[in-house]
């Protein structure tokens, strides 16, 4: 038997800070993409601790589809990033301020 | 009913998987988040991946285990290192620099704040659920873990897995049409960037934060970022 729950879910949330750190810390947005992909992970690991401590498969159906979506996600973000790439030839977001009033 | 959230008597093995896994995924998160160059972000990543993949067996989601490392892994941080590869930004880049004042310190304790809660959540709190594993009521739960997650995504969750393969048509369709080069018409709104349409872009790969100023002496260059870098010189020098 596995160790209780508190200490996955504790794990997952320590995980979740360093991801919402880097992504609130991070300028280039490569490594803002790899941040969001952690906090997706440790919200993965909660789902499956959820799911074993409540004997409910359910959980790991969700994790599935959070893996489809991080997939769509870095695939159409990814194309942002090389969009833009080739018309302002930066991957930094403090760049990108042509929107700013 | 045995507590939600206590220990459930762990073998000594299970411990130490859990220990060694915890500290592969958190030296990986750190090295995400520290890392100067984004191909060693990306290695950091990978490490945090099959840390998490540990834990997922060690929790018995074997099949969730594998797509971990074969998508995850395989597909997403390779998706990650191309792209970093393509667009020629793998180089070191400054990170002691703070273009926002308190920024950093501000970031730490709204993380540490939200990180106490959740912590004091996971140990300290009594949850209590009202029925104990909804989904193996009509015997849903016989089987491996692969068995049990096959019938419930093609029994409960159906529509959700199709809406699924529709989101995935849509993504694929938008990366093709944000990633392609434009080209007829659709480039006249981009001249402002001549030779976009003959060059191939990873040649353009100088960098923008090592000072523009480096390009001014190749004045044949229309643009500096050819100058920028060190590959496409010689060919617009003379």
């Amino acid at each position: 038997m596995s160790l209780g729950g508190g200490w996955y879910l504790a794990l997952a949330a320590v995980l979740f800070s360093i991801g919402a750190i880097g992504l609130l810390v991070r300028r280039n947005v490569l490594v803002m993409f790899m941040c969001i992909e952690l906090m997706l992970n440790a919200a993965n690991l909660t789902f499956v601790t959820f799911s074993r401590l409540l004997g409910d498969i359910a959980g790991q159906v969700v994790v599935f589809f959070v893996l489809v979506v991080a997939a769509a996600e870095v695939v159409v973000g990814l194309g942002i990033v090389v969009a833009i790439f080739r018309r302002r030839d930066t991957t930094t977001a403090d760049d990108l301020h042509v929107l700013k009033g | 009913m045995p507590p939600l959230l206590g220990a459930v008597h762990p073998t000594i093995p299970d411990v130490i998987t859990f220990a060694i896994s915890a500290a592969i995924i958190v030296v990986g998160a750190v090295g995400v988040v520290t890392s100067r160059n984004p191909v060693h972000a990306a290695l950091s990543l990978v490490m945090t991946l099959f840390g998490v993949a540990v834990l997922f067996v060690e929790q018995r989601a074997d099949f969730l285990a594998a797509v971990q490392v074969i998508v995850y892994a395989g597909a997403i941080v390779v998706l990650f290192l191309f792209v970093i590869m393509f667009l020629g930004v793998d180089r070191r880049e400054n990170i002691e620099a703070e273009p926002l004042r308190g920024q950093r310190p501000l970031a730490l304790v709204l993380v540490a704040i939200t990180l106490l809660g959740g912590l004091l959540l996971a140990f300290a709190s009594h949850l209590t659920i009202g029925a104990h594993g909804v989904a193996c009521g009509a015997g849903v739960c016989r089987g491996s873990n692969v068995a049990q997650l096959g019938r419930s995504v093609f029994t409960t969750y159906l529509y959700a897995f199709e809406a699924t393969a529709a989101l995935l048509v849509v993504a694929v369709v938008g990366a093709v049409v944000l990633a392609r080069r434009p080209s007829g018409p659709a480039a006249a709104d981009d001249a402002d960037d001549p030779d976009d349409a003959d060059e191939p872009v990873p040649a353009v790969a100088g960098g923008s934060h090592d000072g523009s100023a480096d390009g001014s002496p190749d004045a044949g260059a229309p643009v500096d970022p050819v100058g920028a870098g060190g590959r496409g010189g010689p060919e617009v020098g003379p």
